[in-house]
């Protein structure tokens, strides 16, 4: 399943998409992100799924334009210590 | 006391052909939305009662509520009710529930159930966020998103403007029709500047008809949005409060160039239905039975 955590205003559109087939639970990208914007827990979109999924915190989800902003340079790429940790590639962004 | 127009029809109803008492597995879905509440019950899968209320100042009390009115003269109990799921906004707080699961799931399986396994595209418009909602034919979520950060194109918003032009909320879909031309669209998405972006265009002169014709776009339009960004497959179906508005429903299809399902239910009931039919398959679990 692909989550868009996120949304879209005036200025852009700002989602952090999670392909929860790919993603196994690891923990990583929580501990890699420096202001917490993931959690782990059960999946509350798929009562079936067995195992545990990562999350965008609730905290977070109508302000991740900001909460991102201090990873993400306005010129030069650099590459995102969540996008780093996630050996599956699991996390993708918008923008 | 003043004309409350922004005021929604509740409802209930019970099916004349089932007989609970006959039934091995009897499940309940609740959804506790932030402007209605939904309870649902079902008899071995098929839809036994229902219940739709104004959601009130607190969760589990309007759960309560839900669940009473949907009981009411069935002869049904709460304790004869083997699995119950939880659902919406107020989700956590009801204390009845076994198992708390999402508006997204619980949309898309109510919605498989509603209009069938060719449903792959979901628009939830429900109070106060909208979720666009791509799923299979069973019903699973393959792919979502949600927008809750204002409440644009919801029902409250809606409410807002049924006040604002003192216009009954059951007539704004057809009222947003009687305009000689379409108006731009207005250009705020958020409620609130919305509504001070009407008050200027009614002193202007601008008859309701034409400034409801200009919200109605604008929200059809923000919504359209979020589609696209999961990429609209048909079939189409509308879920949620809005879904009764032909006047943002036909704007949605006019944009998109999809025509939605016909509603065979009441569609604020589909969050509600798919927690009971998720509830049924938590049984059947429990009992070895899948
Ligand atoms: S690092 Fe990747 S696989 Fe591990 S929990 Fe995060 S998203 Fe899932
Ligand atoms: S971009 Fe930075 S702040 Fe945003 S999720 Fe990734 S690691 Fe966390």
């Amino acid at each position: 399943m692909l989550a868009h955590y996120g949304y879209k205003d005036g200025s852009g559109e700002y989602f952090i998409v999670v392909d929860t087939d790919k993603c196994d639970g690891c923990g990583r990208c929580v501990s890699a992100c420096p202001y917490g914007v993931f959690e782990i827990g059960e999946d509350e979109n798929d009562p079936f799924r067995e195992t545990v999924v990562v999350k965008v915190s609730e905290s977070h989800r109508k302000k991740i334009k900001y909460s991102c902003a201090p990873c993400k340079p306005v010129s030069g790429k650099k590459s995102l210590p969540c996008l780093e940790s996630c050996a599956p590639g699991a996390i993708g962004h918008s923008w | 006391m003043a004309t409350e127009y922004w005021r929604w029809p509740e409802s209930r109803w019970t099916s004349p052909e089932i007989d609970w008492k006959a039934g091995r597995i009897v499940t309940a879905g609740i959804d506790v939305g932030s402007v209605s509440s939904q309870a649902v019950v079902m008899v071995d899968g098929a839809l036994f009662c229902y219940g739709s209320l104004r959601t009130g100042s607190n969760s589990p009390e309007s759960a309560q509520r839900a669940m009473d009115f949907a009981l009411a003269e069935t002869g049904l109990v709460l304790a004869d009710i083997h699995y119950i799921v939880g659902t919406g906004y107020g989700r956590v707080n009801i204390s009845f529930a076994q198992r708390a699961l999402t508006e997204i799931a619980c949309h898309a399986r109510g919605a498989n159930f509603m209009y069938g396994p060719t449903v792959k595209t979901i628009l939830d418009m429900g109070g106060q966020d909208c979720k666009a909602i791509r799923c299979d034919a069973k019903g699973k979520v393959t792919n979502f998103l949600m927008n809750d950060k204002c409440a644009a194109g919801t029902g409250r918003g809606m409410e807002v403007f049924a006040d604002l032009l003192s216009v009954p909320i059951a007539d704004m879909g057809r009222m947003s029709f009687e305009v000689e031309a379409e108006p731009e669209p207005v250009s705020s998405t958020c409620v609130v500047f919305a509504k001070s972006e009407a008050v200027g265009l009614l002193r202007k002169g601008w008859p309701k008809e034409k400034v409801l014709a200009a919200y109605s776009s604008a929200m059809a339009h923000r919504v359209v949005e979020l589609l696209q960004r999961i990429q609209v497959e048909e079939d189409f179906a509308v879920t949620g409060g809005i879904a009764k508005n032909e006047g943002v429903v036909k704007r949605i299809e006019k944009e998109l160039k999809i025509k939605a399902l016909e509603p065979k239910f009441d569609t604020q009931i589909a969050g509600a239905l798919g927690g009971a039919l998720f509830a049924k398959a938590l049984v059947e679990k429990d009992r070895g039975l899948r």
